[in-house]
């Protein structure tokens, strides 16, 4: 019975982040333009030599996933902070943890998901060869939870605290390099032809780890942030 | 009476008497050890074949790097002891590790690259463990930045301690980074299982230093944590006497 209220909370919880989301699309949209324009913006700074874009195309488009996924990170418990809802999460019978994970599962599916459907776009922009692409995409699919997942600690930690933003990034930013330096070389080795296995094994293994730790470590945030 | 003494430890009161006491002593020895270590280490110890008479900024150089990363391994401990016992000095000691930590790692990144340009021919290099230091340094700024971010200093060394717990599973990814990136940093020379590929005579200063870098943490942090104990038992009636005593 109390799993079967458990599971029931856990998709009532996605179900109604996706339907605020899908009532203010304008915002869903923000995180995918900036992913995009920032993208767009190194060509025009470094030069459109088609030799050094492809050189660069993978560490650009891993670097603008990050920073689209970090700006978009206030958003996961911003709103619930302001008018409450965050208080009745802890205050619910239900592990904070799986509450927490609804919550992130939402948010990628909201911010992440997007990021990952245009991404083979910026790969053709870039001028990725078709390998590339592929990775990128598989990179992607396998990181950007991870994003959500190490960010929403970073959040949790800062949510209550007024100027937020410039702290978050300090210290969610060198918790992603290392899932930045494997998808890029990742890529990188796909572009070139070589085999990728052993990258993307690290990086599902970033997955699993954010996956089954991160939510304990975003539910004693939030406890210690709403205290 | 050990038990005792460790309850006694915990009290912020009798914490601020016996790290009193043990501040000189600390210091003292780490500064015969420095002295020790340097003679040793510039007069003493021969020339590198290859590297010359530059490579002794290793003395420097590898004891602050690894107490970089013994500080932040420290400051989780203490993170973990603080929120599962609630521990108020474990908080303390998180929150006094944490200036010290990033001075030790800002040392080491800086002697590095002092190292490296006769060596390598540049500064800096992108190479996986200077990055790795580097990132430690934002995770040690990061713990700061928290810190000071948040007014209430209960909460904040909760949080403090939530963030050095998650960053310390980055410290692993450090350690390793020689055999997972294998790049243009020379792998480990000391701590190898066979037998270490430093001679003896470049050992034993590296060692000296080692130590005596230990103790200035020790006293440091002591230090530091007697100041954090005052400001938080500000309204406590042992710290009025204090003040008044003087």
């Amino acid at each position: 019975m109390s799993t079967d209220s458990l599971s029931r909370a856990f998709t009532v919880l996605i179900r109604r982040d996706l339907l605020l989301a899908a009532r203010r699309r304008a915002e869903m949209a923000n995180p995918l333009l900036f992913f995009i324009l920032v993208t767009s913006l190194f060509p025009l700074g470094i030069g459109a030599n088609p030799n050094l874009l492809q050189a660069v195309a993978p560490g650009i488009i891993w670097v603008a996933a990050l920073l689209a996924a970090m700006l978009s990170l206030d958003s996961v418990f911003r709103s619930d902070f302001e008018d409450g809802t965050l208080e009745q999460y802890l205050m619910s019978s239900h592990p904070v943890s799986v509450l927490v994970l609804a919550k992130v599962i939402a948010h990628w599916l909201v911010t992440g998901l997007p990021l990952l459907v245009i991404s083979p776009l910026l790969g053709i922009l870039l001028g990725l060869p078709e390998t590339g692409i592929k990775t990128l995409f598989i990179t992607l699919l396998l990181g950007t939870p991870v994003l959500s997942l190490i960010g929403s600690v970073g959040v949790a930690l800062t949510v209550g605290l007024r100027k937020g933003g410039m702290i978050l990034s300090l210290l969610v930013l060198p918790l992603y390099i290392p899932l930045l330096i494997f998808a890029s070389s990742a890529v990188d080795s796909a572009a070139a032809g070589l085999p990728v296995t052993a990258h993307l094994s690290l990086i599902a293994a970033l997955l699993v780890l954010a996956l089954s730790l991160s939510p304990f470590a975003t539910a004693a945030a939030l406890r210690v942030s709403l205290s | 009476m050990f038990n005792n003494f460790f309850h006694k430890l915990a009290s912020p009161k009798h914490f601020y008497r016996i790290a009193g006491n043990l501040i000189p002593w600390l210091a003292g020895a780490c500064l015969l050890l420095v002295l020790a270590g340097l003679y040793y280490g510039l007069l003493v110890a021969p020339a590198d074949y290859q590297q010359g008479d530059s490579y002794r900024i290793m003395f420097i150089h590898v004891p602050a790097a690894w107490m970089s990363l013994f500080i932040y391994v420290v400051m989780a401990v203490a993170g973990a002891i603080g929120l599962i016992w609630r521990m108020k000095l474990a908080e303390v000691m998180l929150i006094s590790s944490a200036p010290i930590g990033a001075s030790f790692t800002f040392l080491a990144l800086v002697t590095g690259s002092i190292w490296g340009k006769p060596m390598w021919g540049t500064w800096w290099v992108w190479d996986a463990r200077l990055t790795s230091e580097l990132i430690l340094l934002f995770l040690y700024l990061g713990v700061i930045a928290l810190h000071s971010a948040i007014d209430d200093r209960r909460i904040a060394a909760r949080a403090v301690a939530i963030l050095a717990l998650v960053g310390v599973i980055n410290v692993p990814i450090i350690h390793y980074s020689v055999e997972w990136w294998n790049t243009l940093h020379q792998g480990p020379t000391v701590t190898k299982f066979d037998k270490p590929s430093i001679h003896l005579s470049m050992l034993i200063p590296l060692l000296l230093m080692a130590v005596a870098f230990k103790l200035y943490y020790a006293f440091v942090v002591l230090m530091r944590a007697r100041c954090e104990v005052l400001e938080r038992e500000r309204n406590a009636g042992w710290v009025r006497e204090l003040a008044e005593e003087k």
